[in-house]
């Protein structure tokens, strides 16, 4: 087996060299989880809101599915999808299977309850402090929910980093619904697995660190701009 | 409609006479846990005019403010708002508006917390920025209108709670002990605050436990025991000699029960 | 109404952001984008075949070949799932089986490699050097050597499991005890086997490509027994309408082709070649 260095430099020599294919790959890692995060926040905070604000009947047992879905496991979320978007599915008409969108779909399904799950507690005790005098401007609890999830901007920073670190990590769903076609569907972790499976170990390990280092730079940025901003508000 | 408009026309305002009624709490009882906290309170409020609550803690002060704030549910009681000014009543949210001891700012800058309000309160965009500006000039806050509002020292955070609350246009602003946790200077500023919206002809409604406040801004004292009017009275015949034993004793710093 | 002008703008944020998330998801493909999906094994697949052989046919027709690599058994599957438009495996009796339920147009032979067993040098059961599969599995058995198994339903796993009756011995019986069963690929019970120092059986072309061999080498090879048939099956377009049939077609009659067979057959790894074309005399398209 090879040393850590030597996958080291293999990996980053593909990297310097602009290996397209390797670029490729990124970019495709990149593009998937992003717009699946993007989707996942855009469903996710302000139901994770609304369900930290709101009072009904059987409240409780919501909160305990969507903690619970936190822990989804990939390859089942995987399978839930491929036979939804399997032409013999009750979705295959879309022709989604074996495309980006599909893996889109199946991050979209992890990453939602971890936003749902963790902006609720961050929006919950916020709104505590806040209830009395949004409601004393005339605000209903849901129509404070935009105020509050602003509020909540920096908390909810970490919720997002947290449901892309989930997605950018994940092989299990991905690599059944997209196929790990070259060229169409491989990402970093499908890749990877492909690699283990070749035996290439230390190329594997190298694509690994690749996807460590962009995992640091995505969150390097985010605290970046959220502790310029942080600071300034206490 | 004019009560509203109390910023632009603050002269045209202040000029009418004071003569309708905001509101009227008639028989109103509070109960929480089988608790009663206000046991059949009556009291008139009458607009622009200057009234301030006392009692020892636990009276029901701060919980009558909320309640005539909308943020408490009476258990029974009616509270009558009568509008001053024609239109009014169809602005529930208008009819007045309350700052508390701890002011709770947003996480944004001084000048973006009063846009916030304005915002909530249905401004048009394009009359939200000349508002701002006009109620930091009466805060005296415009050279700090880009800093955070959380990190302003606890008078200016004050200020700004008062006239974000303000930027409700309310017949009757109620103030929950807002200097409370204020030196003299910064509680001078306050009260110099309260007294600019009230001759813009706001009705003021202000709790307190500092009795030379009192003095300065009462026109008519209420005076609240066991969740209940001990005394209500202008507030020269009140601070003379207040009839009520329990005021008295209040007054004296002696202990009654 | 001036009021509740919140949520109001919150649903148009919404909108709005679903919209430009869909747009960066799903940038526009050109029109004249070809394609068709091919259900194959990891065999195939880790082994560099199609990376060798599919550029020169994408280059010949235009039509890009999408290839999903699982087991044999996952990839029947999906093709009767009508998700795939060409099948590429090698388990016969499943493969007939599959053609036989309407699934496929028809199976053809398009190439062969073999199975060999690798083991450690230590050599454990004492079969290095031999060519009788049965006996060397009779070995194993009677040594209490490890062994890793695919145990996933694959083509590689059927013939194990083929040769195992053949012997007369019932591996399963002993399973997490010497016979350990991985449920995984190729690739990642190589990798198991190499850790545990197993004997595994393997197709010729994975171990031929594979990176990771430590001290491992081939025990057994050249039964008859060994022998790998892959075939190639058109998915039934009437059975399954989304079949893209008529570049599918032309890809199987391709791969029969001369000149298909001939890429087949270039496919080399340090001078070895690692499939071998047996497609029957060339098809008539119909």
């Amino acid at each position: 087996m090879q040393d850590f260095g030597g996958a080291f430099v293999e990996a980053f020599s593909r990297v310097l060299a602009a290996d397209a294919d390797l670029v490729e790959i990124v970019v495709l890692s990149l593009r998937v989880s992003l717009a699946a995060v993007g989707i996942a926040c855009l469903i996710g905070l302000p139901l994770g809101a609304a369900l930290a604000v709101a009072r009904f009947p059987g409240r409780g047992v919501v909160l305990v599915l969507v903690n619970a879905l936190m822990g989804l496991p990939p390859v089942v979320v995987g399978l839930a999808v491929y036979l939804l978007l399997s032409n013999a599915g009750p979705m295959g008409v879309l022709q989604l299977l074996y495309t980006p969108a599909a893996m889109i779909v199946a991050q979209c399904v992890l990453v939602t309850p971890i936003v749902v799950a963790l902006s609720r507690q961050i929006i919950e005790s916020l709104h505590q402090e806040y209830d009395e005098q949004l409601r004393s401007m005339g605000l209903s609890r849901l129509q404070a929910v935009p105020t509050l999830l602003w509020e909540a901007r920096f908390g909810l920073l970490t919720v997002i980093l947290a449901g892309f670190g989930r997605a950018i990590a994940e092989v299990g769903a991905v690599i059944i619904v997209g196929g790990n076609i070259n060229h169409v569907t491989r990402v970093m972790t499908t890749t990877i697995a492909l690699e283990t499976s070749k035996g290439n170990l230390g190329l594997a390990l190298g694509l690994g660190m690749i996807l460590l280092v962009l995992a640091i730079g995505v969150n390097a940025a985010v605290m970046v701009l959220r502790g310029a901003d942080r600071t300034a508000h206490a | 409609m004019a009560i509203a408009g109390f910023l632009r026309d603050a002269e045209a305002s202040s000029s009418r006479a004071a003569i309708a009624l905001p509101v009227r709490m008639r028989d109103v009882v509070y109960e929480i846990a089988g608790k009663r906290l206000i046991d059949g309170l009556s009291l008139s409020l009458r607009a622009r005019s200057r009234c301030v609550v006392m009692g020892p803690n636990g009276s029901g002060k701060s919980l009558t403010l909320r309640i005539l704030q909308g943020l408490l549910q009476p258990t029974s009681g009616t509270i009558t708002w009568s509008d001053g000014a024609p239109g009014h009543a169809e602005r529930r949210a208008r009819r007045s508006a309350i700052v508390m001891q701890r002011p709770v700012l947003l996480r944004r800058s001084v000048a973006a917390n009063l846009e916030h309000a304005l915002a909530v309160y249905g401004e048009r965009r394009s009359e939200r920025r000349g508002r701002v500006e006009a109620l930091l000039a009466m805060a005296e806050l415009e050279h700090l209108a880009a800093r955070p509002a959380r990190v302003l020292s606890g008078g200016e955070q004050q200020r700004l709670s008062v006239v974000r609350a303000l930027a409700a246009e309310p017949a009757l602003l109620l103030l929950d002990e807002p200097t409370a946790s204020l030196d003299p200077r910064a509680t001078a500023m306050i009260e110099a605050l309260i007294d600019r919206a009230h001759r813009q002809g706001v009705g003021i409604a202000l709790v307190t436990h500092d009795i030379g406040q009192a003095r300065r801004t009462a026109d008519e004292v209420v005076f609240l025991s066991h969740g209940r009017v001990a005394e209500a009275a202008p507030a020269r015949a009140f601070f003379a000699g207040p009839r009520s034993e329990a005021a008295a004793a209040y007054l004296d710093g002696r202990l009654f029960y | 109404m001036k009021r509740r002008p919140f949520p109001a703008r919150l649903g148009r944020a919404l909108a709005a952001g679903l919209v430009a998330l869909v747009a960066i998801a799903n940038p526009s493909r050109a029109a004249d984008d070809r394609f068709i999906i091919v259900q194959s094994t990891t065999s195939t697949q880790n082994s560099g075949l199609f990376d060798h052989i599919l550029p020169i046919f994408t280059a010949k027709t235009g039509i890009e070949v999408r290839v999903v690599a699982v087991g044999t058994g996952q990839a029947i599957k999906n093709a009767e799932n009508g998700d795939g438009d060409v099948l590429l495996v090698h388990a016969k009796p499943a493969e007939e089986k599959f053609v036989e339920e309407g699934h496929g147009v028809a199976r053809t032979d398009v190439m062969y490699n073999d199975f060999v067993i690798v083991g450690p040098q230590d050599d454990p059961a004492g079969i290095d050097g031999t060519s009788d599969a049965v006996a060397a599995l009779r070995a194993i058995a009677e040594a209490k050597a490890p062994f890793a198994s695919r145990a996933d339903d694959s083509g590689t796993h059927k013939k194990e499991l083929a040769l195992w009756r053949e012997a007369g011995v019932d591996p399963t019986a002993a399973s997490g005890s010497w016979y350990r069963e991985t449920g995984s690929g190729m690739g990642a019970t190589l990798n198991v086997a190499v850790g545990m120092g197993a004997y595994v059986l393997t197709d010729r072309a994975t171990w031929i490509s594979f990176a990771n061999k430590g001290d491992y080498s081939i025990a057994v090879e050249g039964d008859d027994r060994l022998f790998n048939q892959y075939g190639i099956i058109l998915v039934d377009p009437e059975r399954h309408p989304n079949v893209r049939a008529e570049d599918a077609r032309t890809f199987v009659d391709w791969m029969l082709s001369p000149e298909g067979q001939a890429a087949i057959a270039g496919y080399e790894i340090d001078g070895l070649q690692l499939f071998f074309p047996n497609a029957p005399a060339p098809v008539v398209k119909g």
